[in-house]
């Protein structure tokens, strides 16, 4: 199960708009980063046959089984911090998290 | 902590690989800087929420103290001579080439190459001023964005010659900024507007700004665009609008002797006035002179047309001198794309409309839409677009780009299919404690291993300050320039060491050579990867040895019994025998884990003895601070 916070929904809705296309956005785990995984956040036009999908305030998450194990539960947020805004992601499953906040271990 | 952004499909960046790129609308009056932002291009905005940084720069006067934007054009009248404004009209100029272009409050010095302006700081270039304004922009963007930039497209007009264009890359160079590309303003704005997603056609781009007009026209063909011809007026702005509704207001109120304070009264007033006219049939303006005189006067958009019906007239002059320029005429131009604050006003729009046969595009805020086009290009050369989006036609790297690290594995910085030019950065780390250099080995290809891929250079970092393994931070940046030259550029983040090397990476290969080296690393994708999983897990396998042996040797025996020694040793020399004839990834994975179980209570003993002697005669009180 995967949520998105209003505020997070709302960004998302307008990105999507201004792009012209795509269903949703896709939620994924990589191998890579300083503390062993990392984020990632695209747009999705298409979902792949064994993708799972969530919806959540209006949005569309697609998110690859692999993933899912790391991200269940997780919340996606869209933080202010300075000039700097961008999406955050609250994972109850991550451990430890590398100082970047990017990558994390579970 | 970094925030995130959404990427198009596949494109994610890796940790710390961000690609932020920024486009720069580096302006005569204003400056803006854009990027694209989860797909969105947006305009970044100051602390304030002004997307506009007047380029303006003051030398003031405590050493060093320099002010950018709003804060220096506050002094602008106070201070003139310290003031720097519309820099850009000096830059790559030489003193010759200005005397017949008016008086400027400036004491401009005829230096060799291009001139200076004489200022409390000192004698400064055109360029080192610029690139006061660029360093502003570059800050904004870094806070904005949350990284540090990988390059910028810097916008330029499409008449700058050679020494004007290089003025304005050594500005960026300056202010720590790399060029991805300089772009010509009418081309940005349409970019900005989708107009190269045709195959081809051609544009007129009016350009109406604060002081200065700009004509140009652009020829599309298969993706590229080609300045056809450029014309303009370099005396003709809004502010000529403004004037003359100041001057009307004047001889409304009967105004003969006026104070500086009534100059800069009526012509904020008339600023005011042409923008509500662009929305309003009429207006009202009031105002208080300096002797206490009051008045109200109401302006219709019909008067205020006739009052400025031959400025009008004046920028359509040199838009049909660029039209028989080109070629071409009126009915022949695809699209007219409007540019600059002054297209707001609704006559403009009109008369542009009305010789050209069309309604020109003007959905997007006329003020920013140079910097959106170039932020939408800063993204592609930076990589961050889809290669399926068919773009302006860019040369590509045919072979990823890469470096070789522990293990004889290549780590790829470039991916194929790049478009140049690019530029990439990853941080690298020592392996050995105390390491004080590292050797660079550049590489080309698709394979995982240095043994199948194409060496191209090699060079050594030297004088890495020694640190634990781990802990140095060598950030190596790789970049291909328009020309297909390959610069690889290593340094250490701490102390600042650097070296760098130069190879043009596509030189002696033949296109059949690149077809089968790219056929190789197709057929060998799944060995390839298993062969890298395993020289991972050796790697894995060596630090943890190196660092389990050099702990035993340390404090082995201090702080394990006989017996504990004795199983950690074992588990070592299960591991070391793994690593020299072990073949299976899993299998050595599990004996590494196996040194990794047996040495925890170690390695806790280790960190309690360390904080032990960390805190060792530190009262309590002071811990609680």
């Amino acid at each position: 199960m995967i949520t998105v916070s209003e505020k997070a929904a709302r960004h998302v809705q307008k990105s999507l708009a201004k792009r012209g296309g795509g269903i949703g956005l896709r939620l994924a785990v990589k191998t890579s980063g300083c503390s062993g995984l990392a984020y990632s956040l695209e747009f999705v036009d298409q979902p792949e046959a064994e993708d799972q999908l969530f919806e959540s305030n209006g949005v569309t998450i697609v998110i690859d089984p692999k993933s899912h194990v790391f991200l269940d539960g997780t919340e996606l947020d869209f933080v202010r911090e300075g000039l700097n805004e961008g999406f955050k992601f609250n994972n109850p499953n991550a451990k430890a998290a590398c100082g970047c906040g990017e990558s994390f271990a579970v | 902590m970094a925030l995130l952004q959404i990427a198009e499909p596949g494109l994610s960046a890796a940790p710390h690989q961000h690609r932020l790129a920024v486009g720069i609308d580096l302006g005569t009056t204003n400056s803006l800087v854009a990027s694209v932002i989860s797909g969105v291009t947006t305009v970044m905005p100051d602390e304030a929420g002004k997307m506009l940084l007047p380029s303006v720069v003051r030398y003031g006067d405590e050493a060093g103290a320099i002010t950018v934007g709003y804060a220096a054009q506050a002094e602008q009248v106070t201070d003139p001579r310290n003031t720097i404004v519309s820099v850009k009209r000096f830059m790559g100029r030489q003193l010759a080439d200005l005397t017949a272009s008016g008086s400027t409050p400036y004491e401009l010095l005829d230096t060799p190459g291009m001139l200076s302006l004489n200022t409390r700081a000192g004698a400064k270039s055109p360029v080192e001023v610029s690139a006061e304004i660029l360093r502003a922009l570059r800050n904004r963007a870094e806070a904005s964005l949350g990284g540090e930039l990988v390059g910028a497209v810097i916008t330029v007009p499409a008449y700058f010659d050679d020494a004007q264009r290089q003025a304005t890359k050594d500005a960026a160079k300056l202010a720590g900024l790399n060029v991805l590309r300089l772009l010509n303003e009418p081309t940005a704005a349409a970019i900005a507007y989708g107009l190269d997603n045709a195959s081809e056609g051609t544009f007129a781009i009016y350009d109406l700004g604060g002081g200065t007009f700009d004509i140009s026209i652009l020829k599309l063909t298969r993706g590229v665009f080609e300045v056809l011809a450029t014309s303009g007026d370099a005396a003709l702005g809004g502010d000529d609008f403004d004037h003359r509704i100041a001057d009307w207001m004047r001889a409304e109120i009967g105004l003969e002797t006026q104070t500086p304070q009534d100059t800069r009264l009526l012509m904020a007033l008339a600023r005011r006035a042409k923008e509500s006219l662009s929305n309003a049939a009429s207006t009202v303006i009031r105002g208080e002179l300096a002797d206490g005189r009051a008045f109200s006067l109401e302006l219709a958009r019909a008067q205020f047309e006739s009052m400025t019906r031959d400025l009008i007239g004046r920028s359509l002059a040199p838009v049909r001198k660029a039209l028989r320029d080109a070629g071409v005429t009126a009915e022949d131009v695809d699209g007219v794309v409007m540019v600059g604050g002054s297209t707001r006003m609704p006559q403009v729009q009109e008369a542009v409309a009305k010789l050209f046969g069309r309604a020109p595009l003007n959905n997007l805020n006329p003020d920013e839409v140079v910097a959106l086009g170039a932020a939408v290009q800063a993204n592609i050369l930076a990589g961050n677009r889809g290669t399926g989006d068919d773009w302006l036609l860019l040369d590509v790297c045919p072979l990823s780009l890469g470096l070789e690290t522990m293990g004889g594995l290549v780590e790829k910085i470039i991916p194929r299919n790049s478009t140049i030019p690019t530029a990439r950065a990853q941080e690298f780390t020592t392996f050995k404690d105390g390491q004080t250099a590292m050797a660079i080995h550049v590489l080309q290809g698709e394979r995982e291993l240095v043994a199948d891929c194409r060496s191209l250079a090699r060079f050594d970092l030297r004088g890495i300050p020694p640190m634990v393994a781990g802990a140095a931070r060598i950030r190596v940046t790789f970049q291909i320039d328009a020309d297909g030259l390959l610069s690889v550029a290593a340094r250490e983040m701490i102390s600042g060491v650097e070296a760098q090397i130069q190879v043009k990476p596509s030189y002696g290969l033949s296109d059949e050579q690149v077809a089968g080296m790219l056929m190789d690393a197709f057929g060998k994708a799944d060995t390839d990867m298993a062969t890298r999983m395993l020289r991972e897990a050796q790697v894995d396998a060596r630090r943890l040895l190196d660092a389990t042996e050099a702990a035993l040797a340390e404090n082995g025996h201090a702080l394990l019994s006989h017996d504990e020694y004795a199983r950690v040793q074992q588990a070592l020399y299960a591991l070391a025998e793994a690593l020299e004839s072990e073949n299976d990834t899993a299998a050595l994975k599990r004996v590494t884990e196996g040194l990794n179980a047996a040495s925890t209570t170690f390695a806790e003993r280790r960190m309690d003895a360390s904080i032990r002697s960390a805190l060792a005669g530190t009262l309590l009180t002071e811990l609680s601070a």
